[in-house]
């Protein structure tokens, strides 16, 4: 379609409105209220321009109009002109000009345009209106509704793409503002993306007010690390310092928005309480001495020599979902390839097997968010867990008719968007996923005894049967009292659909990249097994040895250390006691293992129980590298500020300890560079992760192979099925085929119930503690239960209770929540002072709690 | 104060009316004016788990009407225009003269509760002037002492005027099958059966 902008002939899509059209071939019509993720409203009417269709020009608002076969716009005639002058006078008779001391002037839409367009005196002498300056209304987002324009944006965003519409405009005409319910705050998971595109300096938070000045910043396109949707981000600083984070507008992953996590979760970064230089203490004989700080020589030398003392199966490293790509690289190199131990896992029991996320067939999030496509969700609340990918999925429900069938333990912040919505009984999620796959192939199916009705099931199989462009299915650990197992048998039993693809969601922030880089037990770089023969070349000459035996997982590793197993336990970023499902488990490993270094940003609780060494490690934003998203879309993560003190960047710190143990054995790896081209040189799946790939997709990234619809499948599928189940130390037997009925868990004896783990946005985590946008904001300990349990309890709601299992208890308030089934009782993993893992032994597929009062 | 148990089943039907229940936000917003005498926060509240609708998109909905009120008011509203028609008629006049004579500030409300002073623009009625309303009823021509026998006869209860938020004395109940509805397309031609007939019924 053509029509023609100023004289000048431009190629339109249909359907597009004017304003994008003209943008598109270079010209920018000014706006304040059109926003492109968002739906036109035509409110601040600044993007008037001369339009004729065929009956004249006339002046029409171009974010409203959509292109259409002749068009004529005239975006520089007298008329426009005066129409733009006209409306930004009019804008600014309420304005209080108070630029000198607002936060948006350097970088204000309202001011530039006024520059360029606008009327450059004010003709308006009377009084402006005048309101209280800031309202907080939210913890962090503060409202000036002086410096209003009434454009919409934050309220279309809170309600069209957050859900959360709890500001509003309130009042008519001269009298209308922004504003809450009376004691409801903008309490959205999403309210900072308001701030940012808030085109004047109405909407400002509480990180970054008054801090800086727009001209003072310098930024750097990154990642976001707090979880695993990998959100871009422009991160920017001043004098050597992180200020504030904005989202950038990746098309594939985040549509410019972020959670408030994500964009204030930096915050923790410039804590008073970072590492800043190894330290070391003396564990021995049972008390600790005081922690002194060391040199990195004599911190290195001191793990390099326990390492080399012992055999290397009994050396193990937990964690390192934290790190970049090219530090779990190297991490992966210096545990199997230098020291040869493949008791590495970057899960901390709270993850699926490697096996299944990696080798069944990848979705992308657009592949799951396509129009008309069908999404089932077996895993955590996208809601609490990875937020931008709840906006993604949320988009495509409510715009592009993408049908949801959950099935998950308990109601998520997609529940009243879903199509269907099946609560399986805590274990019970795999056999009803076998008689959900068996309806929908026209197989006869039991409905057992999943809890959920055969109606149900049946309403159900019917939308995924109909789903004939394939189905993706969000695939994670709904409920992290429930074994792996169970989410993994589920798997499987999904995958017999024909063209269904798995976006896993697996929640640590760079855990598929851990995967990728081989930090996980069996596995090498690039989905090669120990075992297998794949690239056997490349991988040899990089790497110095291999393990000689498969290893153990993080439940293993700490059963092994609790035993006398483990002589040298390395925490790379991890919190066992607090992330591990265990509790109990991860004490006693940490107490067992002989010596317990930490490679972290802060002195977590594990490593205040345990370690003797603790090394300092650069955080992001600090170091160079890049990032691996839960599609497997890998985009750089980088550099802006020196990390504090002497910390070190982690993939140095593996490279110090690996040329201590094997000298020569990292030779030219002295870069990220250098590391990734290694990583691409060893792992087929990396080979697409060239330099240029990189810059040539600053902003989207690069799809790994096997990632997506569009990849080829992963390396690692073999004979239909990926191989499940490793055989460690404790792991319950592989679920292969269809799980047998006859082991389905019983249901409760009358007044326990099943427990239901699941996270919330903020949490108790170690970041979040350090953050001090998120104080206050996790949720308190609550014992979630049916209202029809609380009626036939003898307790009421709001009574202290506590929550016991066969292997611990945790504190909690009794709460009354539709969204639990009768017979489950949920509570938040990680509540201050309630950590649910209390609660949870290793290796069973479902925890029965009661409750009693206290 | 929420909805009564017998307005909130008066509010399920509205909202059976409707196609989506959210059409049904002003009608139940005027149900709990005619309740409160004004729009409570808990009815608000209220009235968005109804509807499905958030407390803040209530409020911002209500807001943009006048008749809606967050404040307790009187029992009975006066507006005096004071819009150029009544303005050259002397309603600037007897606004101040209504202020003085109850003893409040324009926009409040006297001790009893009785009466709400509030200054209006043109409400369409300029061959009166200077006129105002009581709880939305005309009063045309009004001299000073028209005014202070109004609040008199409104404090004596002599005048046929409901309170403030009262919708309507008589309510309507029209059965089922002579509801108008929605008519399918394909019945489009024919007015519905009770259309230019008299006898509707109008039950109290």
């Amino acid at each position: 379609m053509e029509i023609t902008v100023d004289g000048v002939a431009v190629q339109a899509t249909p359907g597009e409105m004017l304003i994008e059209a003209c943008e598109r071939s270079g010209t920018y019509i000014p706006r304040f209220c059109y926003h492109s993720r968002m739906s036109p409203v035509g409110m601040c009417r600044m993007c008037l321009v001369e339009v004729d269709t065929g009956r004249g020009f006339a002046l029409q608002p171009s974010c409203m109009v959509p292109v259409s076969e002749g068009m004529k716009v005239s975006t520089e005639s007298e008329v426009t002109k005066k129409a733009q002058d006209g409306v930004l006078e009019f804008l600014l008779i309420n304005h209080p000009l108070d630029c000198p001391v607002c936060d948006k002037g350097g970088e204000c839409p309202l001011q530039d345009q006024t520059m360029a367009y606008g009327p450059g005196e004010t003709r308006f002498v009377e009084e402006k209106r005048h309101f209280a300056k800031p309202i907080a209304i939210s913890e962090t987002v503060y409202l000036d509704r002086e410096r209003c324009i009434l454009c919409d944006r934050c309220t279309r965003f809170a309600d069209e793409v957050a859900g959360d519409a709890l500001i509003q405009f309130m009042g008519r005409g001269n009298h209308t503002e922004v504003n809450t319910f009376p004691d409801e705050p903008f309490a959205s998971y999403f309210s900072g993306n308001t701030v940012q595109i808030c085109p004047v300096g109405a909407l400002t938070a509480a990180p970054y007010r008054f801090k800086a000045r727009p001209w003072d910043l310098t930024e750097t396109l990154s990642t976001a690390w707090v979880d695993s949707v990998g959100a871009r981000v422009a991160v920017q600083a001043s004098r050597n310092r992180v200020l504030r984070v904005l989202g950038a507008d990746a098309d594939a992953v985040n549509w410019g928005w972020l959670t408030d996590k994500e964009r204030f979760g930096f915050e923790a970064l410039n804590s008073a309480e970072r590492l800043t230089a190894p330290m070391l203490r003396d564990a021995a004989g049972g008390g600790v001495s005081e922690w002194q700080e060391a040199g990195w020589g004599e911190a290195l030398d001191r793990i390099a020599g326990a390492v080399g003392a012992v055999p290397p199966e009994r050396v193990a490293v937990l964690g390192g979902a934290r790190l970049t790509n090219e530090a779990q690289y190297m991490w992966a190199k210096l545990a199997k390839g230098v020291i040869g131990t493949d008791n590495v896992d970057a899960q901390l029991g709270d993850g699926l097997d490697p096996a299944v996320v990696l080798g069944l067939p990848r979705a992308t999030i657009d592949d799951a968010c396509r129009p008309g496509g069908t999404v089932v969700l077996i895993g955590p609340d996208p809601k609490e867990e990875l937020g931008t990918l709840y906006l993604r999925l949320r988009h495509g429900i409510v715009n592009d008719g993408v049908k949801l069938i959950e099935v998950t333990p308990c109601e998520t912040g997609l529940s009243h968007l879903a199509q269907h919505s099946l609560r399986p009984r805590p274990g019970t999620a795999a056999q009803l996923v076998s008689a959900l796959v068996a309806a929908a192939v026209g197989d006869g199916f039991e409905a057992g005894s999943t809890g959920v009705d055969r109606s149900e099931i049946e309403a159900a199989a019917q939308c995924l049967a109909e789903a004939d462009d394939g189905v993706t299915a969000v695939l994670g650990r709904a409920s992290l009292a429930e074994g792996a197992e169970v989410v993994e048998a589920a798997a499987m039993e999904l995958s017999a659909l024909p063209s269904v693809r798995f976006l896993p969601a697996l929640r640590r922030g760079n855990v598929m990249g851990a995967l990728e880089a081989g930090l996980a037990p069996e596995l090498l770089p690039g989905r090669v097994r120990l075992d297998g023969v794949e690239d056997e070349g490349s991988l040899a000459e990089a790497w110095p040895r291999r393990p000689a035996a498969a290893g153990l997982d993080a439940a293993s590793v700490l059963r092994a250390a609790a035993r006398g197993d483990i002589d040298v336990l390395v925490l790379v970023g991890a919190d066992p006691l607090n992330d591990f499902i265990d509790r109990d488990l991860a004490y006693r490993g940490l107490r067992g293992a002989s010596l317990v270094a930490a490679v972290d940003m802060f002195l977590n609780d594990s490593a205040t129980l345990a370690a003797e060494i603790v090394l300092a490690a650069a955080g992001p934003t600090e170091c160079d590298g890049t990032f691996t998203n839960l599609e497997g879309r890998v985009s750089p993560m980088s550099r802006k500020v020196t990390p504090p003190g002497t910390s070190r960047p982690d993939w140095m710190i593996a490279a110090d300890l690996a040329e201590r143990l094997k000298p020569g054995s990292t030779e030219g790896l002295d870069s990220p560079q250098a590391i990734r081209a290694e990583l691409a040189r060893v792992s087929s799946v990396h080979s697409s992760l060239t330099e240029q790939a990189l810059q040539e997709n600053p902003v989207e990234g690069v799809l790994l192979a096997g990632a997506g619809a569009t990849g080829k499948a992963g390396g690692w599928r073999r004979s239909g099925r990926p191989t499940m189940g490793r055989s460690p130390v404790g792991r319950t037997e592989p679920a292969t085929g269809p799980a047998g009925r006859e082991d389905l868990p019983e249901p409760p004896p009358d007044g326990a119930f099943l427990l239901v783990a699941t996270r919330t946005m903020y949490d108790d985590g170690t970041m979040l503690r350090h953050c001090p946008s998120s104080q206050g904001l996790a949720p308190a300990a609550s014992a979630r239960i049916n209202p029809a349990d609380l009626d036939r309890s003898s307790l009421g709601e709001g009574a202290a209770v506590r929550v016991v299992s066969d292997f611990g208890h945790i504190e909690a308030t009794l709460t009354a929540d539709r969204g639990v089934p009768a017979g489950s009782l949920r509570v938040h993993w990680l509540a201050p002072g309630s950590p649910a893992n209390s609660l949870i032994a290793a290796g069973t597929d479902v925890t029965a709690v009661e409750v009693e009062a206290r | 104060m929420t909805l009564s148990p017998a307005n909130e089943a008066l509010a399920a039907e509205i909202i059976s009316w409707f196609p989506r229940s959210r059409s049904a936000l002003i009608p139940l917003l005027h149900l709990a004016q005619e309740q409160d005498g004004y729009l409570t926060d808990d009815a608000m509240r209220h009235i968005g788990e109804l509807v499905g609708a958030t407390p803040a998109e209530v409020k911002g909905t209500a807001g943009f009407y006048e008749m809606f009120r967050f404040e307790p008011v009187g029992t009975y509203m006066i507006n005096v225009c004071t819009n150029i028609s009544c303005l050259l008629w002397g309603g600037e006049e007897l606004l101040h003269h209504a202020a003085e004579s109850l003893g409040v500030e324009v926009g409040g409300t006297t001790d009893d509760g009785m009466i709400t002073l509030e200054e209006a623009e043109c409400i369409a009625a300029c061959t009166e002037a200077p006129c105002l309303q009581v709880n939305y009823r005309y009063r045309g021509r009004v001299t000073h002492d028209d005014f202070d026998r109004l609040v008199d006869d409104l404090r004596a209860s002599r005048l046929d005027i409901p309170r403030h938020g009262a919708l309507s004395a008589v309510r309507q109940s029209i059965p089922a099958e002579r509801l108008a509805g929605v008519i399918p397309p394909e019945q489009a031609r024919e007015a519905p059966v009770w259309l230019g007939r008299n006898d509707v019924e109008v039950a109290g």
